[in-house]
């Protein structure tokens, strides 16, 4: 049978992919961020999983224009990364999972999620930061990955209690399927930020830690924060930790902390990262 | 029983500096963010370069909306519909970082907004609320 053995958070800031991709990981500005990293990269070497369901948004690259769907799951063989404006990141192709991906797509419609399912699309720094930050610069992602593109751009995204309940739901789904094979689930995007109007730069640190020390051990009381509130606390972009609920819901009961990482900023953004391996 | 808005219009407006991208203001921005998207081709950034104005004409944007980009007024284009995740497109393409581009509409300039941003960022404090003043 298939397994969640693990989960990981991180932020997806674009700004990361370019300093990996231009060789300045090693800047003043840099250096402490990917220090952080220092410890998945090391772990990940150990506990590679045979597919990644990567929880991240669509930040207007392949979704959000002429089609705006709340739950996406990515349905393609293999994934090119999007052109952002300044070409494609020099990373690897994602490849799909298309067996599992079935599976969970369609035992997600079963559990009554209304999922979307994309059959071509390029996959932008949300899903692709988050695999460089793990991975380093491979030739190949050592792994599957399944990307699963949720709105959080175009208000009403769907609440926190609604992703607590998908994270069950892959849970319950991949606990499902025939075969053999370890599973992450990753959770991407956030920490605060706010990236328009005069409240541009916001930053609330006290909300992020206090988001981080309930994550592990008291995650439902996350799953009650309104979208409201994420929006006064955490900016109007901060409402991506929806994401991280996804893969927290997706562990299980619980979870051993391996790893914690919080630092402001990277360009506009607070970065939050976290390694969680699954008890159940 | 009538059912009541989750979410009350009064609420969405009560953020100091800042627009929630509702559906209307999608629908607002449409035709600007397809002018947005397409600068994800190498050979639209290189034709929007050559000729900005002609190259707007070719969507169906409101006037505003194609002076605001002219004047890369990202507050503006706010104003008309705008989101950041479609206008960084624009951005990028004149090689502008994502934070130089948002900090121009902090009203810092982008220097003043790179050190606050070193140093913690922007507090909350006063900024959750209009109307309760926290």
């Amino acid at each position: 049978m298939a397994r969640i053995t693990a989960g990981i958070a991180t932020s997806h800031v674009p700004a990361i992919g370019a300093a990996i991709d231009n060789g300045r990981t090693g800047d003043e500005y840099w250096a402490p961020i990917f220090a952080g990293y220092d410890f998945v990269k090391d772990w990940i070497k150990d506990n590679t999983p045979d597919v990644v369901i990567l929880v991240y948004n669509d930040h207007a690259s392949a979704l959000m224009l002429d089609i705006v769907p709340t739950f996406a799951l990515g349905f393609a063989e293999e994934f090119l990364p999007a052109d952002e404006g300044w070409g494609r990141r020099p990373v690897p192709i994602v490849h799909n999972h298309p067996e599992l991906a079935a599976h969970i797509a369609e035992q997600l419609v079963i559990d009554e999620f209304d999922l979307t399912l994309i059959n071509e699309m390029d996959v932008d720094h949300g899903c692709t930061v988050p695999l460089s930050l793990v991975f380093g610069q491979p030739e190949e992602w050592p792994c599957k990955v399944i990307p699963l593109a949720v709105n959080v751009t175009q208000f009403p995204t769907p609440s926190g209690m609604r992703c607590w309940k998908l994270g069950e739901a892959i849970r319950n789904a991949v606990k499902t399927y025939p075969e053999d094979l370890t599973v992450q689930v990753w959770g991407t995007g956030g920490m605060s930020h706010q990236l328009q109007g005069t409240r541009a730069g916001l930053i609330n640190a006290e909300f992020d830690n206090a988001f981080l020390d309930q994550l592990a051990h008291e995650p439902e009381e996350l799953a009650h924060i309104t979208r409201i509130e994420y929006l006064r606390e955490a900016g109007s972009e901060g409402i991506e930790l929806i994401m991280w609920l996804i893969m927290r819901a997706a562990l299980g009961y619980g979870v051993e902390e391996l790893h914690r990482f919080y630092k402001v900023p990277a360009s506009n953004t607070a970065v939050g990262h976290v390694v969680y391996r699954a008890l159940s | 029983m009538p059912r009541t808005r989750l979410y009350s219009l009064d609420d969405l407006e009560d953020i100091p500096g800042t627009k929630v991208f509702t559906a209307r203001r999608a629908r607002q921005g449409y035709h600007l963010h397809k002018f947005c998207m397409s600068l994800m081709q190498a050979e639209n950034r290189d034709a929007f370069r050559a000729d900005e104005r002609a190259y707007l004409d070719r969507y169906r944007m409101t006037e505003e909306q194609k002076e605001a980009v002219l004047a890369r007024d990202l507050t503006r284009l706010i104003e008309l519909g705008g989101n950041m995740y479609f206008l960084v497109k624009i951005a990028s393409t004149d090689g502008w970082s994502a934070q130089k581009a948002v900090s121009s509409m902090s009203g810092m300039s982008a220097e003043e907004y790179a050190r606050m941003m070193a140093e913690g960022g922007r507090s909350p404090e006063g900024l959750r609320s209009i109307r309760e003043g926290r």
